[in-house]
This record gives structure tokens, sequence and C-alpha cells, in this order.
């Protein structure tokens, strides 16, 4: 099914995920990795060396829930988009996504967006709680929003409201 | 006539890191470039590139282009690039004809010559596809990016390749809606991760799908497509329309190489490689010595595989000049060995195959 459509089905992303003890300690990066290229900066870019690839540049990367701190360095490296940051320690009702986003104009902090799951359909609202848009992320904006809980392993994008 | 060492033709990914990799061995190098900027499809790429850090992996393929261009310019005294200079013959005395300028036609005699042509889309057949309207992708890639010209308001993508998708992205960042991808093909040709990107921006990615026809009076104004079976025939009654006034065809390249068969090299038609490619070695020389090919040219591939196969080329080609540097062998293992790497995976299954068969 991903293979004809692009959308990575709930037990593809199940695998991705660490256990949810894992997200509530605080943030930690779901790389959203599943088909065998030949690319590896996110291993590159990992400060702590937490993604591995290895020799092969082809490998799909590996994260180390234990070493990953989620500071979220490799999320506008990935030239696919695939990783976000996710953080369950906020609060009990709600996580922190941090996902990039390449659209003009940025919303703003604490607009309300539309969010959305990996098939495009509109799932929840979603409140931007930070933008960051510095040199180092090479015209990949990171945002960051507030997402409620039931809504973790489904989130994966937003839209601004027209 | 304007004698040179070495010759390289087209200044994209590959044409640039052989003349850089060729300069640093001591050769004196000429460029042709037939536009007006060089960076060849590396100037409208705005998308990061896969590969690993020896491709500039990570970096946008416009920024790429300038970090080989400044390498150029440190070997100013070393290599030369002529702009608006298209090669339009290559002669057995191993004399090319350009026209320059649309005007100045002259001949330029090589002791040694690289071509790095690049590629040309492939068209489709279908009803109505000279409406305007109707476009390469590259072409509204070329539009958008190096222009900054809407090519319309809706797009219908034919094509979930690697560029069907990754125009498709650009397209949707420059505020023009996306109605479809859709794909011959049962499965997507594409790197997954770019087809998630547009996935999850609601763009649906219609897999064993073709285009019926195209309608429109005087340009584009709707497309049929309907589903197709497993031997791509159309499956009757499963017709849908699309109010678009853009169609982009990215159905695939085609080596563009017609300068080496006019040359004389061995010539094979490989279906992996997309089409007719030189026959070559290891060191991308064609069977005629000191002729080599590196990039598309040989054989569609991605742009990370261009760059390695133009250092590749570069290095040999200088060497086979006489400029043989002190660390040679070790460069070449590792142009080889970064080659072997973006080669080695399941995607890269076809390539290999194709290499194989179009080996010296």
């Amino acid at each position: 099914m991903f293979e004809k459509t692009g959308v990575a089905t709930r037990e593809m992303v199940m695998t991705k995920f660490p256990p949810i003890e894992r997200i509530n300690k605080g943030p930690i990066a779901i790389v959203e990795c599943y088909q065998k290229i030949p690319c590896n900066p996110c291993q590159t870019a990992c400060p702590f060396g937490a993604i591995h690839i290895g020799e092969d540049i082809n490998n799909i990367p590996e994260r180390d829930e234990n070493v990953c701190t989620g500071c979220g360095m490799c999320v506008a490296k990935c030239p696919g988009l695939s990783i976000m940051i996710v953080d369950g320690s906020k609060s009990e009702d709600t996580v922190e996504f941090r996902i990039p986003y390449e659209f003009m104009p940025l919303p703003e902090v604490g607009e309300k967006v539309v969010g959305l799951d990996r098939a495009g359909n509109p799932v929840c609202e979603a409140k931007v709680i930070k933008v960051m848009n510095p040199p180092s992320f090479d015209r990949t904006p990171v945002v960051t929003l507030e997402v409620g809980r039931e809504f973790l392993y489904d989130f994966r994008n937003f839209r601004r409201e027209a | 006539m304007r004698e040179v060492e070495l010759l390289i033709i087209g200044s994209g990914p590959a044409g640039l890191c052989a003349a850089i990799s060729a300069a640093s061995s001591g050769a004196k190098v000429l460029i042709l470039e037939r536009t007006f900027k060089p960076g060849g499809q590396l100037v409208k790429q705005t998308h990061m590139f896969f590969g690993s850090e020896s491709q500039y992996a990570s970096h946008r393929g416009v920024d790429i282009a300038g970090i080989l261009l400044k390498k150029v310019e440190e070997f100013g005294d070393k290599i030369e690039i002529m702009l608006n200079a298209t090669a339009v013959g290559f002669y057995e005395d191993n004399v090319v004809t350009v026209l320059k300028d649309e005007k100045e036609y002259f001949k330029i005699k090589a002791d040694s010559a690289i071509c790095a042509t690049g590629a040309f889309e492939k068209s489709l057949a279908f009803p109505n596809n000279d409406l305007p309207g109707i476009y390469g992708a590259g072409a509204v890639q070329t539009l958008m990016n190096v222009y900054g010209i809407r090519p319309g308001n809706r797009v219908l993508m034919v094509g979930a390749g690697n560029i069907g998708v990754i125009v498709s992205y650009q397209l949707m960042q420059a505020g023009i809606d996306v109605a479809a991808v859709l794909d011959a093909a049962p499965r997507i040709g594409a790197y997954l991760v770019h087809a998630s990107k547009l996935a999850r921006m609601g763009v649906p990615i219609l897999t064993s799908h073709t285009v019926k026809e195209a309608i429109g009076k005087d340009c584009l104004e709707a497309a049929v497509v309907c589903e197709v079976d497993d031997h791509f025939k159309p499956i009757p009654g499963t017709e849908k329309r699309y109010d678009v006034d853009v169609m982009c065809i990215s159905v695939g390249l085609s080596p563009l190489n017609e300068l080496l068969a006019m040359r004389g090299v061995e010539m094979k038609y490989v279906p992996q490689l997309s089409g007719s490619v030189p026959m070559r070695t290891e060191s991308c020389e064609t069977s005629i010595p000191g002729i080599f090919v590196a990039g598309d040219a040989s054989g569609i591939e991605e742009a990370s595989s261009a760059m390695a196969e133009g250092y590749l080329a570069g290095l040999c080609a200088a060497a086979k000049l006489g400029h043989v540097p002190e660390d040679f062998e070790k460069r070449k293992a590792e142009y080889l060995k970064q080659l072997e790497g973006l080669r080695s995976g399941p995607v890269g299954d076809r390539i290999r195959a194709g290499m194989k068969s179009s080996q010296l």
C-alpha cells in the first residue's frame, strides 16, 4: 500500500515510535525512513551519535532512544523531510511536535492551524508554539506545535486556515 | 582553429566536477555550455540532495552549483567556461564544431574530451498532447525556479518518479494547486520519502493510471485519466476528469549523447540506463581512447552519481594526457567507492545491471 500511495500504514509508523514512557520522558526524534536509499545526512548531523546508518549509506537509519536527546539537529537536514521530534513531557493532555515546514508564509506563534495526518486529511486542531528558521536550517523552517495526545500517531503535518 | 587540451561538453554536475578534477591534476580545460548559465539542471533544483557528504548531501542543488563554480574559479588559470556555446558536431579528428550566441560557428580541436551532455525528457503519446499548457516537468521547474514564472493555476502531474514528485512539491511551494500525481506503474518510482511529503499535503498519488486524453480548444482545459490493468491496458469505465490548465509530463529521461555516436564510439541500447549509451571502461573512457563520458549522458542516474562520475572521468582523462597526480590510485579508488555506495542499495539494482552490460 505504502508503495502505491506514499502513505505509511499505522503498523509501519508504530515501528518508528519508541515506547510511550520514553516519549513522556522528553523530546525524541522519530525517523520515518522506510526505504533503503543512498543517504546519510541524519547520521552526520547528529551531535550525539544517536542515529546509526553505518558503512553502507543505503542502510535504514536506526535511532537509539537512550542516546537521542531530541535536540532536533537532524530535522532540517533530512533531504526527505522524514524526521520529526515528539515530546510528551510537557503535559498529560497534549504532545509537542517539531516538524519541518517549507511553505510561505510561515505561521505565527499562537496561531491555530489544521492538523493533518499522513494522507493529508484534517484530523485535529494544532497550536503553533514556536517557529524556528535560523540560517543553519538552510531554508527548512521547523515549527513546534501542540497537539492533543490522542493524535500522537496520526498528526504529521498542518495547513494554515485560508 | 582553436586547440584545447581537454574539452568538456556540458557544465552540469558531471561536467563541473570533471573540470575541477582534471584541472586539479594540471590539465587545461575548456567547458562548453549551451545556455547562458553554468550548472546544468542544478540551477533549478531547490530541494536538498540525497547521498553522503562527498556529494554535498543535504545541500540544495542550486547551492551545489554555487559550491562547484567557486571551485572552478579557484582554477581560473586552468578552466574556461564558454557560455551560449552549443557543440553541434564531433568529428573523427577530434574536431568539435560549436555554435556560439546563435551566430558564430567555429571549430575546436581537442586532445581529449569528456561528454557530459546530460539527458532529455521523454514524452507521452495521447490525444491532444500538443495543447499549450502541456509541459515537460523539467520545463515547468525551469520556468518556476529559474525565471520565477507561474506555469498556471492547477496542475496534473504525469509520472511519480523523483522528478514528478519533487516538481509537484515545488509547484505547491509556489502556491500552485496540484490536482493529482499519476503513474502507469503499479508502484511509486520516486524515493518514498518524497512521495510521503506530497501525500501528507493531501495530494493523491494514483498508481496504475494513465492519461486518456487532453481536452481544450486553444489551450489545456481538462485531462481525462483512467486506470490501467497489469498489462498497462486502459480499463474502460474508470475514466476521471480533472479540470487543469497545466499538465506536466514526467515519464523519464533519456541519455543525450548523439555527439558520441557521431564521433563513432561504440554505443549500445541499455534499457536499465534508459536508452542508447556509450560502452565504457571503469574509468569512464569510451571505445575511442581519450574520449570519456560522465553523468546522465552515460545512463540516467541521480546528480550525486553524476558528480562522482565527473570527478572520476576528469581524473582519468587528465592522467591519460600525462597529468598523473601522486595520489592518482587513491583518488580513483575513492571515486569508485563512492559510486559503488550510491549504487549498492535496492534502488541501485537497475543501475548495476546497466553498468554491467555497458562495460568495455
